[in-house]
């Protein structure tokens, strides 16, 4: 008799998550109707796709694209709250106004600004760059805590990694490039594998909470790499060297627009979209990562089919701290030629939050780390841009603050949802 | 009933021995002293990998810690330390790891130098101006803490990034408003670097010894508040349900404990730990607030919290020993010329060992006796991460 | 029984078999061997140390002593896989599945294809139908097991031990979470195995199906084989008296109830499980003071989210639950247990105990801050110890002290330190999920004894158990919970094992409709 009555109930409209998320778009879209609108000047903007000179341009009137984009932000508002019928219309309603956020930002920030011009292009390649180490980050966590190891470290590694690897490289190769520098890449990979393996050694034989090991490491990594520095680098005189190249891939750079801006880019940020493919190729295609993916849910039944545990453990972490460690060597010898104290700055949590976005799994969490890449990349141009609001010309703190705002946002409005692997955190011990 | 079956003899038997063991157990002395050793053995490796003598540069660092005219300096040094400490340990206890006391220590001590300076503060006599510069690090400390509790509460955010997010929004915005000349925040115009205006003297607390840094009656504030951290936990309800929520969530929500009050209350009260160390910092030392003053404060309060096992009581001579290795060292680097960094390598190295205590045991041969792993047995940060509070 | 032993030849032994952890023998010198083509039972009660031996033969934990011998040849496992290596095949009292993984992909795992260098399933996928036919084990390959049922669970596997081409098979505990009518068809499946030439290990402690599934019986006591038996001669009660080495009084004695006026009345409750989806739906019941009322059904048909319901520990969806007239719908937990409802819970590590927290602060876990134990939130300490040290009297609480940790106890003491908990104080409402799960007969006893003794009070006492012998041992009211409905009800009197049986298959007590209902 009841059966009959429960999808009557469900289909109630109730104020869930859904519903709030859309009444702060309706909420902000009206903002931006009654208030910001009818501020803005009249104004020839454009959005521009290539270097100059001579760009291809898109011209707009800030005003109409900001009442276009706030109207959809009511209707949104709208959508969500008619009903759970139409759920999965609010979803792609809500996640659209999402993307929307970007462009909207950007033209706000171009109303705002001396400015007339910005090239998109290159802000989304910028994107991509910079959310290069923050996706090898995101990479390592996921191969750490697919196994069932949390990985608060990964900043850690990263900054040995850069650390170190610069140190072998300035004392080397006196930070003059050719084959030392790409010698000295290759130890930082190493040395993110190397402190990876005293995390898997600290976690998964001794079995010490997983967290207190992370921060173990990062301050062992802080030390290490600030001694390295002051011991080793300085006195040596070495305060900048040469980073990695410009590569111009062959055919693909030739290609209008895009090409010479995304092909023509360095190593490491071509190898990070390999290691993002292959990390989701090996997690689900292969036999071992789906032991992997069984150490991180049930570790137990793992055992019971012969499945060594610890050893499956040890490898899936250190190959999460070589993944790490090629990011660590972003940091001192791709982006620049040089090291300094804590260079990192953070990358290694923010790389922890885009996986938690991408619910652990390779692809989405290389999205959320191109969010993140695409924070710093519009704080960034925004400086540039030099936003006024009225006389008040918004400081670079506030930009720079953009992708930790971004990054509590995230993990606040998506871990609700985001579950972890099942034995994630939790340390395995062996039958006896 | 049947005859007494052997599982249920497991737990320890009674007797003279065990009364010794249970009274006298110096287990949670002798790991964090081996590991300190087993760390200094260590860092003596990089020592001479570098070319110096490791005795030498030992000597250096312990006279620099606490020679008699250098002691001062190593208390002056751990104040804040200790009430920063206090705040993770405390968090600790509740299975929450606050990452954010860094954050936390600085906008407590954004809130003394600001309130601090207000006129009418000036003229309040002493000890009222003092308390209220205080009360407000407290608060601001305490509010800022509540964030990551609040969000961890409601959304299942993980307090360790919020913490960490926080961490660096505070260090932005403070650099903002004791630097930012247009508009004028916080920023003492007439200094020639970016600082917030002096205290005036009756907001400041007294200073007992005259060493650099100063130890001031902040130092004893923070030997009150471990005793009051300490009777908090062991002697009051609420700190029975801090306590059973760090040991076990679910059974603290069965026994009728409002899980997520206690985690917003507790993050609120370790901010305010912070806060306070903060704030006292400002009215006992330096009496005005310059940008990037507690960089890594944090990270040495999970340490010193961690070497502490958590418990209020131990943190005092961990404090000590932490900021007399950081007061130290530059003795030792001016006898030997090693950086200054080896410290820190050594301080890592240390927790390290702490953390992972089988390492100690294995080497030094110490025994467990299972029941007094310390208050650290209690709870487990690691086996929440990302579920829902 | 299912037929005389096979060939007779001995496919795997046990020799001398020692098992020590810290303050206990486990395993004491054990001697055991299966035949090939028979179904051997090991008998015992809970921690009587059969899953330890089973994990040793299965290669999971390395014995202190002993020999272990396939085919008469002595070998030495290192991990289950060398087990597995051997033909050696378990399924786990607790399923060792992967929710999250299809069963194609748990049924492989640890033996996967490769082509090239991924992972060939296609190939697996031919396979496990192929066995799933064989041995009329019905699986689909591309289901999720978090979707599956606890009885295709165990079809997938057995499906996993024979796609490893296990010969010798472990069962242990297989029909804990069947129901009467799924125990007869899971002895169809393994009466199947056995004429395809496999050999089995079955473990259990419950004495009816050792009489209808055994070919030979061994018999552990406190780690140590206390004698074998032959189905043919022994009986029930010959049977218990081996296995707790006393004589056993397998029914209770209690009075006819008494019922009063209804004290918990639950109406229209509808609750949603963790995943958001309708559990328990519109769930009419009362239950009396002086009565018991035990509620059927196989797990996972909503009672854990009743329980919780109840206990004011998880919201619901619609409906009121009141206790004597007070609406409690929803909780919080606190206001529900000081209006009278007491809750010995389901899991007691995860709920109804603080493992590192002593036995006294255990006892005072939701009444710490009253008086006389708190007084202006300040801890009593001495009155925190003395109700301790009287209720350890009390409930027969075998600890060194009141300030040991909980987690040192046996499970039954920790049990017992709930019930001590849960029994103190006034109490309106009793509700009591799964209470004797895991323990000794000794402890199941005394529980049982408490829990009619509470009735016997005055207590309205509602008890979810998956045993249906706890079930009919206690109640006095049976109603069964099948789909987050309740199914039917009955008298104590007129209920029978095949009916109550019947409806916590299907649903309903017609077998003309049991087709439809699967």
């Amino acid at each position: 008799m009841t059966a009959a009555a429960i999808p009557a109930r469900r289909s109630m409209a109730r104020i869930g998550r859904l519903q709030i998320l859309g009444l702060i778009y309706g909420f902000f879209g009206v903002l931006l109707l009654a208030y910001v609108a009818p501020n803005l000047e009249p104004a020839d903007k454009g959005f521009t796709f290539e270097q100059p000179p001579d760009p291809a341009r898109f011209a707009f009137d800030p005003r109409s694209i900001v009442v276009a984009i706030a109207i959809f932000f009511v209707a949104t508002a709208v959508v969500s709250l008619l009903g759970d019928r139409f759920e999965r219309i609010t979803r792609i309603c809500l996640l659209t106004a999402t993307i929307i956020l970007a462009p909207l930002f950007l033209v706000l920030a171009l109303a705002l600004s001396e400015s007339g011009d910005t090239n998109v292009v290159s802000l989304a390649v910028e994107s991509l760059r910079l959310g290069t180490p923050i996706a090898l980050g995101a990479m390592c966590g996921l191969w750490c805590e697919r196994s069932g190891v949390v990985n608060i470290g990964i900043e850690g590694m990263m900054l040995a990694a850069a650390g170190v690897g610069f140190t072998v490289y300035a004392v080397l190769g006196d930070a003059q490039g050719g084959g030392w520098l790409w010698f000295a890449i290759l130890v930082a990979v190493l040395t993110g594998g190397l402190i990876a393996a005293l995390h898997a050694l600290v976690t998964v034989t001794f079995r010490v909470d997983q967290i207190i090991s992370g921060v173990v490491i990062n301050l062992l990594a802080l030390g290490l790499t600030s001694f390295l520095r002051s011991q080793v680098i300085v006195p040596r005189g070495i305060s900048t060297g040469e980073a990695t190249s410009v590569i111009d891939v062959p055919i693909f750079s030739e290609i209008p627009v895009i090409g010479s801006q995304l092909f023509a880019n360095k190593p490491i940020f071509f190898m990070m979209f390999a290691i993002v493919v292959a990390t989701w190729f090996v997690l689900y295609r292969t036999p071992w990562g789906l032991r992997v993916r069984s150490c991180g849910e049930n570790p137990h039944a793992a055992e019971t089919v012969g499945i060594d545990v610890i050893k499956i453990r040890y490898q899936a972490v250190i190959l999460g701290g070589l993944i790490a460690g090629l990011g660590g060597a972003w940091f001192s010898m791709e982006s620049q030629g040089g090291f300094q104290d804590n260079m990192t700055n953070g990358a290694g949590f923010i790389a922890l939050a885009a996986l938690i976005f991408g619910r652990w799994r390779p692809f989405p969490a290389f999205a959320g780390a191109m969010l993140f890449g695409f924070t710093r990349a519009l704080g960034t141009r925004f400086q540039i841009l030099g936003v006024e609001v009225g006389d008040f010309s918004i400081p670079s703190e506030f930009w720079q603050s953009l992708p930790y705002v971004v990054t509590i946002i995230v993990v606040a409005g998506a871990v609700g949802r985001a579950i972890p692997p099942a034995a994630d955190g939790q340390p395995y011990e062996r039958s006896k | 009933m049947s005859a007494p079956t052997t599982t249920e003899e497991r737990a320890p038997r009674r007797g003279m021995h065990h009364m010794v063991q249970r009274y006298f157990d110096l287990q949670p002395i002798l790991v964090p002293i081996a590991a300190i050793f087993l760390a200094l053995a260590v860092g003596a490796v990089v020592i001479l990998l570098v070319g110096e003598n490791p005795l030498t540069a030992y000597w250096a660092l312990l006279r620099g810690m606490f020679a008699p005219d250098r002691i001062g300096a190593t208390l002056g040094r751990s104040t804040p330390f200790i009430g920063a400490a206090l705040g993770v340990a405390f968090a600790f206890r509740a299975g929450l790891f606050n990452i954010g006391v860094e954050g936390q220590l600085l906008i407590g001590a954004t809130a003394a130098a600001w309130v601090g300076t207000w006129a009418w503060v000036a003229d309040l006599p002493a000890v009222a101006a003092v308390v209220i510069a205080l009360v407000a690090a407290v608060i601001a400390g305490g509010l800022y803490g509540a964030i990551p509790g609040a969000l961890k509460a409601r959304t299942g955010a993980h307090e360790v990034i919020v913490t960490i997010m926080l961490n660096n929004i505070a260090i932005l915005y403070v650099r903002w408003m004791v630097g930012s000349q247009d508009p004028v925040i916080l920023r003492d115009m007439s200094a020639s670097v970016p600082r917030t205006a002096t205290l005036p003297r009756n907001a400041r607390l007294p200073e007992l010894v005259g060493s650099e840094p100063r130890v001031h009656v902040g130092f004893l504030i923070m030997l009150g508040l471990c005793f009051f951290v300490w009777f908090i936990l062991q002697r009051t309800t609420t700190g029975f349900e801090v306590r059973t929520v760090g040991a076990n969530a679910s059974a603290a929500r069965y026994a009728g404990i409002g899980v997520g009050r206690v985690i917003i209350l507790v993050m609120a009260l370790s901010g305010s730990f912070a806060g306070l160390a903060g704030g006292g910092e400002v009215a006992g030392q330096s009496y005005f607030l310059s940008p990037g003053v507690f960089v890594a404060v944090g990270f040495d309060s999970i340490a010193i919290a961690l070497l502490a096992r958590a418990n209020p009581f131990a943190i005092v001579p961990a404090a000590i020993l932490w900021g007399g290795m950081l007061a130290g060292a530059p003795l030792m680097q001016q006898e030997t010329g090693l950086s200054i960094d080896v410290v820190r390598i050594i301080q890592a190295l240390v927790l390290l060992f702490v953390a992972a205590d089988v390492i100690v045991r294995t080497i030094f041969r110490i025994r467990h006796t299972g029941e007094s792993k310390g208050a650290m047995a209690e709870a487990r940060l690691g086996a929440e991460w990302g579920s829902v509070a | 029984m299912i037929q005389t032993g096979g060939s007779g030849e001995v496919v795997l032994a046990v020799r001398n078999i020692t098992k020590r952890y810290p303050g206990i023998v486990a395993n004491d010198q054990i001697d055991f061997d299966l035949k090939h083509g028979e179904v051997h039972c090991l008998l015992g009660e809970n921690g009587a140390g059969k899953s330890t031996l089973m994990n040793i033969v299965y290669g999971l934990s390395q014995p202190d002593a002993g020999q272990i011998l396939v085919n008469g040849e002595e070998v030495h496992f290192r991990s289950s896989g060398d087990a597995i290596a051997h033909g050696i095949g378990m399924v786990h009292q607790h399923f060792q599945l992967i929710p999250v993984f299809t069963v194609a992909e748990n049924i492989v795992l640890g033996n996967e294809g490769r082509k090239g260098v991924t992972l060939d399933l296609e190939t697996a996928r031919d396979r496990i139908r192929g066995l799933a036919a064989q041995y009329g084990l019905d699986v689909d390959p591309d289901a999720k097991v978090e979707d599956l049922s606890v009885g295709e669970q165990q079809r997938v596997e057995l499906v996993k031990a024979l796609y490893r081409n296990a010969d010798n098979l472990i069962l242990d505990e297989p029909t804990a979470v069947l129901t009467p009518g799924e125990v007869d068809e899971f002895f169809g499946v393994v009466r199947s195995l056995v004429h395809q030439g496999k050999s089995i290990v079955f473990i259990t402690h419950k004495l009816r199906e050792v009489l209808a599934v055994a070919d030979r019986i061994t018999v552990l006591r406190l780690g140590r084989v206390v004698g074998t038996a032959d189905p043919e001669e022994a009986t029930p009660q010959s049977l218990a008296t081996l296995m707790v080495g006393r004589e056993v009084i397998l029914s209770i004695d209690k009075a006819p109830a008494s019922p009063g006026a209804a004290r918990l009345e639950v109406r229209d409750l509808s609750v949603l499980d963790d995943r958001g989806s309708v559990t328990v739906s519109g769930l009419n019941l009362d239950v009396r003071a002086g009565e018991i009322l035990g509620i059927a059904g196989v797990e996972g048909n909503g009672q854990r989210e009743l329980v919780e319901a109840l206990a004011g520990m998880r919201k619901p969806l619609a409906g009121t639950v009141t206790i004597d007239g007070v609406d409690l719908t929803g909780g919080p937990p606190r206001r529900v247990t000081e209006h009278g409802l007491a809750h010995v819970p389901e899991d007691r590590n995860k709920h109804g105990l603080v493992g590192p927290f002593s036995i006294a602060d255990n006892l005072v876990l939701n009444t710490y801050y009253r008086a006389p134990f708190a007084r202006r939130m300040i801890r009593q300490q001495r009155a925190i110890e003395e109700q301790a040290t009287e209720l350890m009297r009390r409930f027969d609480i075998r600890a060194p002290r009141p300030d040991a940790p909980a987690q040192t106890l046996s499970g039954g003491n920790q049990q017992k330190v709930i019930i001590a908990r849960e029994l103190t104080g006034e109490v309106k409402v009793l509700l009591v999920a799964q209470p004797t799960r895991g323990l000794d007969v000794g402890s199941i006893e005394f529980i049982h004894h408490r829990i009619v003794e509470m009735r016997d009070e005055g207590t309205a006492v509602l008890l979810v158990s998956a045993e249906l012998d706890e079930i009919f041992t206690l109640s006095d009211r049976i109603a069964v919970l099948y789909r987050g409905a309740l199914v039917g009800e009955f008298d104590r009197s007129v209920a029978t094992r095949d009916r109550v049986g019947l409806l916590m298959a299907c649903g309903s007590d017609d077998p003309s409709t049991m087709n439809e209902a699967v």
